[in-house]
């Protein structure tokens, strides 16, 4: 019997006919990136390969880097396995990896929503023999309103902060959610103001996204000009001296984890809304049907409680230990722009 | 309900107290009189029996949602909170429920005695068409405290801005045994007539900890100090023949001791004692420890009262000759208490004074203080002489100054996720000491389990560890690699049959993480029974 096709080792989830690893967590020669968040492209590979519109991304975040950017689809063989990129929805510029070698598919999902939030190309299902996912909100307790109906619900928190004379303080990930929040923000409601960690990062993916103008929060700023403004900060800007300026505040969270009282409670904010990058229950369990996967590999998330209710639907079922960040939701204030939910 | 569920919606979108207030107010000024009773009464613990048990709410909420049981209760591990784990997992139903909340309240008294059918007719009925917070609502009300983030406190203070009565006073209405059924509005809050209610007791003069050094309280001489005996703070009351005894939780235990019947027809009717309830084996005070086996009982046998008596230890008077005098001055009440006392001791052994000392100078008190452990209480209470008895937890009149606590270095073992806002992070740990065998060899023993303490930077980091460095999993409890050190502080200790190290330590918490050190640094068992007076 020949070896597993992908198999997971101390570097990263690895593919030995290719001698190519995906999304791995130390260095090696030739590294296949999923998307720019920091647990899945990391600093030091001799070479990288990506979704193009994920180059500057990542150029932004690891400066000099030997990288070659790919179109969805887009073939390339190395010693007989055939790789290419599909779209996975998770942020702009984010893949999943399919791997083909003498008729066998493997498809590595990176993270990925099935939701269409309009900046990132939508997700699209690949039919293969075993299907590596992400379940980082991986339980029944988890199910998300479309966003459509999110977006307006935020909108109208910051109308409502507004005539109240307040200013609104958003918090959501430097890559990806802020950009999503900002996308659908309604700009004829009041000014939109932006923390260094995401100004600099919309300012790379501007070229790519049509987005609402935003203002940098600087020392200039006057504290008359907050008051129903809305200020999108990485959540580690909760509690910290930057926000003082902005009082009177309220304060939300636009995050999967959201869906806890007990996660918002703790983190002390007012409000917060249910919006995540990842896909819900239903979301993984059509997505992983949609493949026609036999085997299923959990990676990151709640992956012993995924993984056997799978395995209770028939699917031959394992789970493998990553460095991706799944279960990370309480150290994400501690982070600036790299985590992932 | 719709209304009610709104409110919750708005109290829980908001983390400033100001604004719960408010919002609590608005819901005063607008809601019917039967739904504001329903919810003083739910925001203040009144809420009716549990009409279905937990265990069958699980199995027809995971019915509905087409999941297998297991996983549902991983579910609820991880969230933390059953009423919001069902609430969550039920899909979703699309119309709020026209019914009002005190319906809502009717209908699960009445359910209680309906058969599972029918029960579970109801619950899947209301889980299908109730939107989520209507769902959770619901699921609230029937499965426990309640449990919002809106203190009791909160609650009378947006009462007191709605209906323009007195806080205190409110909080003085809201006491003892009412229930929504057999009152109104009307009668409980807005009517002024507290004579109706014989078993009422005054809400407790609580204390803080003192802050910095106990000789900026000013002349040694304008204050007691008693000590601050390690029991149940309770108040006993004698009206017209009946005795009553709360907790300071507001709970009715007169029934679980019933040593203190002998005070009727000794003690005149209009008193009411604020005391300390105190094991007292072999005729001297105990730990608390021995009256573990007495709180857990409603009723109680013959043996385990000759086993395990207690007494009470009587601190103030708050009504005397049917009067309240609670603003009379402290040494006043005192006098009238001391002379009750010395008038009834010789017919009632079961009360005890709490003895009042002066001292000519701070340090002289301190010494005191130190003398505490051996007394078997948790260090002194300092009481200005002239303080009234005020309502609730006031700074100023009253301080506690307990004695340091206890400590010991252990090793974390176990964890398992915590509840309310510490949902899906590990935060309640068991900790272990080595047991030192025979050829040097030790093992851990688990002693103490502690959930408070680090802050939430700290917890965050353990929370990852835990989640890094898990062995074995047991349900809800991960068994984490022996490799973190915490210094544990304690009130007290005592040899138990019931734990496994042999020993039982009083309000264990964790002191700080001690990063500089390795587990073989950590105690022993032997250590710590050393420390055992």
């Amino acid at each position: 019997m020949n070896p597993p096709l992908l198999v997971f080792n101390e570097k990263g989830i690895y593919c030995a006919q290719a001698d190519v690893y995906l999304d791995p967590w130390k260095p090696v020669d030739k590294a296949i990136i999923t998307h720019g968040h920091a647990d899945h492209s990391r600093w030091g590979h001799q070479r990288y390969i990506t979704h193009h519109t994920n180059v500057p991304i990542i150029k932004h975040r690891l400066g000099q880097i030997n990288v070659t950017g790919k179109e969805w689809g887009d073939t390339f063989k190395v010693n007989g396995v055939t790789f290419s990129l599909h779209p996975a929805g998770h942020i702009i510029g984010s893949s999943q990896v399919r791997v083909e070698y003498q008729g066998e598919v493997w498809v590595f999902t990176g993270d990925y929503k099935t939701e269409d939030d309009s900046l990132a190309v939508p997700y699209e299902p690949i039919k293969c023999h075993t299907f590596i996912t992400e379940c980082t909100f991986g339980l029944p307790a988890f199910k998300w309103t479309p966003q459509q109906q999110v977006m307006a619900n935020i909108n109208e928190w910051w109308a409502e902060n507004k005539s109240e004379g307040r200013c609104s303080i958003l918090f959501g990930y430097s890559l990806g959610k802020a950009q999503r929040l900002l996308k659908h923000l309604d700009p004829s409601i009041g000014q939109i103001f932006t923390h260094g960690a995401i100004e600099n990062i919309t300012q790379v993916i501007r070229p790519m996204a049509n987005m609402p103008s935003t203002t940098l929060v600087t020392k200039e700023t006057k504290k008359e000009d907050f008051k129903g403004a809305i200020v999108l900060a990485p959540p580690s800007a909760h509690g910290s001296t930057w926000i003082r300026k902005m009082v009177p505040y309220v304060t939300a969270s636009a995050s999967g984890w959201m869906t806890f009282r007990g996660a918002r409670r703790r983190r002390a904010i007012d409000k917060g809304f249910v919006l995540s990058d990842h896909c819900d229950w239903n979301g993984l369990l059509q997505s992983i049907e949609a493949t026609g996967a036999e085997k299923v590999i959990a990676t990151h998330g709640y992956t012993d409680i995924f993984s056997r209710y799978l395995g209770e639907l028939g699917y031959d079922a394992r789970t493998e230990k990553t460095q991706f960040e799944g279960e990370q939701a309480e150290i994400e204030t501690a982070k600036e722009t790299t985590a992932t939910e | 309900m719709k209304k009610f569920a709104a409110l919750i919606k708005t109290l829980d979108s908001t983390n400033k107290t100001n604004t719960k207030v408010q919002a609590l107010a608005d819901y005063f000024d607008t809601a019917n009189d039967e739904d504001k009773l329903w919810t003083i009464a739910i925001l203040s613990h009144r809420r009716p029996p549990r009409p279905v048990n937990t265990t069958l709410l699980r199995e027809w909420a995971t019915e509905l949602a087409g999941i297998p049981l297991w996983l549902f209760e991983e579910s609820y591990h991880i969230v933390g909170d059953l009423a919001e784990t069902i609430a969550l997992i039920i899909p979703d139903g699309k119309e709020p429920s026209e019914k009002s909340l005190s319906e809502f309240l009717d209908d699960m008294i009445h359910l209680k005695s309906k058969d599972d059918v029918e029960k579970k007719a109801y619950l899947h009925k209301n889980w299908r068409v109730l939107d989520y917070y209507e769902r959770f609502v619901f699921n609230k009300l029937m499965t426990g405290g309640f449990r919002i983030g809106v203190s009791q406190k909160l609650m009378t203070r947006a009462l007191s801005k709605s209906t323009s009565i007195d806080e205190d006073i409110l909080a003085y209405k809201l006491m003892g045994n009412w229930s929504p059924k057999k009152t109104t509005f009307e009668a409980l809050i807005l009517k002024e007539n507290p004579s109706d209610y014989i078993s009422k007791p005054y809400p407790f003069y609580l204390a803080y900890a003192i802050e910095g050094e106990v000789k900026n309280l000013g002349a040694v001489t304008d204050w007691y100090a008693e000590h601050k005996w390690d029991g149940i703070r309770s108040q006993v009351i004698i009206r017209q023949d009946e005795l009553f005894v709360w907790s300071r939780g507001e709970e009715l235990v007169t029934d679980k001791y019933p040593e203190f019947q002998k005070l009727i027809g000794v003690v005149p009717n209009g008193t009411v004692i604020d005391g300390e309830i105190l094991p007292f084996p072999d005729g001297k005070i105990g730990t608390f420890n021995d009256l573990q086996t007495r709180i857990g009982r409603k009723t109680v046998s013959k043996s385990l009262l000759a086993k395990k008596p207690v007494i009470l230890k009587a601190y103030d008077i708050l009504e005397w000759e049917g009067e309240d005098i609670r603003t009379k001055s402290f040494s006043e009440r005192r006098k009238i208490l001391g002379a009750l006392y010395d008038r009834v001791k010789k017919d009632i052994a079961v009360m005890h004074l709490s003895e009042t000392m002066t001292f000519d100078s701070w340090e002289s008190m301190a010494k005191e203080r130190e003398r505490s452990r051996e007394v078997h209480s948790e260090g002194l209470m300092l009481k200005r002489k002239d303080s009234p008895y005020l309502v609730g937890r006031k700074k100023g009149d009253w301080w506690k100054w307990k004695v340091d606590p206890l400590t010991i270095d252990a090793v974390l073992t176990y964890a398992m996720r915590g509840h309310g806002r510490r949902s899906n992070l590990f935060t309640d740990y068991t900790f272990a000491l080595w047991d030192e065998k025979e050829f040097g060899e030790k093992e851990l023993v688990t002693f103490a389990k502690a959930y408070s303490g680090l802050t939430d930077a700290e917890f965050r980091e353990v929370d990852k560890f835990i989640k890094a460095n898990t062995l074995e999993r047991f349900g809800p409890v991960r068994s984490v690699t022996p490799e973190l050190v915490f210094e544990i502080a304690f009130e007290g200790i005592a040899l138990s049959k019931r734990h496994k190290s042999g020993v039982a330590t009083r309000f264990p918490r964790i002191l700080r993480w001690r990063k500089d050190k390795k587990i073989a640094e950590a105690n022993s068992l032997d250590d710590l029974k050393q420390m055992i007076v």
